[in-house]
């Protein structure tokens, strides 16, 4: 079962304070701490014990899946597969996240890859979330990648969240969508200190009528690196559009590479990206308002990753 | 009460300074409700920067209910009771109109505190309450809710500097109402109003004509306003100007 530690790192990544309803899977330390299933959604391990696949029944709908990580000791570092097969004509949420706890000296390090199959007309929404804690010297570490394979008419909306103390990340994800489909990616990022955040997005639009709308909004402090490295390729009529904004402080540094691919003359892209540091009248504006600089700066930064 | 003693403020461009606002005194009763005009350039807003902490003078004291105030931060006069209306109100991603009045008031309001506040500016508080203070707001939308957090502060002085810039002059009709309503309400606090609007200026009790950084004129309503709406006055108003070496 869950200790403290892993109950308040639950409740970061996945704002569980208790056993979710529906499906779940908790994975603790890299072993299986607690599942559930029901009748429409099926968690079974993988043979070779490197992670779970979810199957989610045609026609399943407003149920969900949670499937938070969690990780409170040093040292440990594990990589796992994770696949989720949904049918059609679901309506699902899917919240995945991963907590670090680390006080000791090693690096604790969680890698996976999550890989969606989205069946004909379902939808989806899925959250992940990522939190670290812990004074120790070791890393956090996480390098998430994920694989969206949208069929016919689907749509998800993707939410990841990685707003405090992961060391250093690395996060790809890949789609494909076939006609009709449509994905949704609201990023939101904040690295302070020495952390390294790099997101990868490369989202192929292969079926007429298909739409992504890749949007990330993040801050930068300390001495923190970020990049973000959007790419959508339009191979057909379709709407593209990338977005990042991003808030530079301190000695921090920002690259951010928004790219886009037309291989059919019907194919709409667009791409934006702003990186700036906090406006000096906002921070006026709310010192106005009775505010310290310190909290005026803080209301800009949470607004902004709201 | 609040009380400017010998305010300068000087600039330096390209090597060569520049007086903004020369060697003013100035007093505002409580219970005012006081209107700074006079031609563009002339200072006033670099006055009400001034007094709200945001320009800190270059010589000369500011006091503000028998305290110094001149060294103290906007913070620091905003928690004293200086509100302060920006010409050119800020925008903000992702903080809602809700976040900035609760902001403004300092503690968590129920949304029907928050429409009341909408309601007196003439925003129907439905319609913007959830919104971001983004560009997706109007330049007129915008501004009242710029005036809407001064209202929420509730401070001893509040100052807007020129209220009606930015907004069409239907919804200025309604705006004039918001001043009235605070003059009448208002008796303890004062209000420092920087306008052109000849309908600001026929509420005030007081009229302050501010051209070249220094006062041309100064007194009740009754006095100043007759002189201002004659062509030859304002004339006069620009030949100081002029002669303030500005050409």
């Amino acid at each position: 079962m869950v200790d403290e530690i892993q109950k308040r790192l639950l409740e970061e990544v996945a704002g569980l304070h208790e056993m979710p309803e529906g499906a779940y899977n908790i994975r603790a330390n890299g072993e299986m701490a607690d599942r559930n299933t029901t009748a429409n959604i099926d968690i079974v391990s993988k043979d070779d014990g490197t992670g779970i696949d979810v199957r989610i029944k045609s026609g399943t709908q407003n149920e969900s899946v949670h499937i938070p990580v969690v990780l409170s000791v040093s040292g440990l570092k594990e990589v796992v597969y994770n696949d989720f097969y949904i049918g059609e004509d679901c309506d699902v949420t899917i919240v995945a996240g991963c907590g670090i706890d680390n006080c000791g000296v090693q690096d604790a390090e969680h890698d996976g890859l999550h890989r969606f199959f989205v069946g004909k007309n379902s939808k989806i929404k899925y959250v992940e979330k990522h939190y670290g804690s812990g004074d120790g010297k070791g890393k956090r570490i996480m390098n998430p990648g994920t694989e969206v394979h949208m069929e016919e008419g689907s749509s998800m909306e993707m939410e990841m969240v990685q707003i405090k103390g992961v060391d250093s990340t690395v996060r790809k994800t890949t789609a494909d969508l076939a006609s009709g489909s449509k994905l949704l990616v609201r990023e939101r990022l904040m690295t302070h200190g020495e952390q390294s955040a790099v997101s990868i997005y490369e989202v192929e639009l292969n079926g007429e009528g298909a739409t992504t709308d890749v949007v990330s909004r993040s801050v930068a402090k300390d001495a923190s690196y970020q990049k973000f490295d959007a790419k959508i390729v339009g191979n057909t009529l379709c709407n593209g559009h990338a977005e990042c904004d991003a808030i530079i402080m301190g000695d921090a540094k920002i690259l951010a590479v928004p790219q886009l691919e037309a291989n059919h003359v019907d194919a709409a892209l667009i791409h934006e990206a702003a990186i700036g540091k906090i406006a000096g009248e906002q921070i006026t504006k709310l010192m106005t308002l009775g505010l310290t600089e310190e909290e005026a700066e803080e209301q800009i930064i949470n607004g902004f990753l709201k | 009460m609040l009380e400017l003693k010998n305010i300068s403020f000087e600039v330096t461009e390209e090597n060569e300074s520049k007086q903004i606002v020369k060697d003013l005194s100035l007093t505002l009763e409580d219970g005012k409700f006081i209107v700074i005009t006079g031609p563009n350039g002339g200072g006033k807003s670099t006055l009400a920067r001034v007094i709200a902490g945001i320009n800190m003078p270059t010589s000369g004291k500011i006091f503000f209910e028998g305290v110094d105030i001149t060294d103290k931060s906007i913070t620091e006069r905003a928690k004293m009771g200086i509100g302060y209306g920006f010409q050119q109100p800020v925008r903000f991603k992702g903080i809602t109109v809700h976040d900035l009045i609760c902001l403004a008031a300092g503690k968590d309001l129920k949304v029907t505190e928050v429409c009341e506040y909408l309601a007196e500016v003439g925003l129907c508080a439905r319609d913007y309450i959830d919104r971001e203070v983004n560009a997706s707001l109007s330049g007129g939308e915008l501004k009242r809710v710029e005036i809407a957090t001064v209202l929420a502060r509730g401070s001893k002085l509040s100052i807007f500097d020129e209220p009606e810039a930015g907004i069409d002059l239907w919804s200025f009709q309604n705006l004039i109402q918001v001043f009235e309503k605070m003059r009448e309400a208002d008796r303890e606090g004062s209000i420092l109003i920087i306008s052109h609007q000849e309908r600001i200026l026929n509420i005030a009790d007081e009229i302050v004509v501010l051209a070249d950084g220094e006062i041309v004129r100064q007194g009740g309503r009754d006095e100043i306003l007759p002189t201002l709406v004659s062509t030859d006055s304002m004339a006069s108003v620009c030949g100081k100007y002029d002669m303030g070496g500005k050409k």
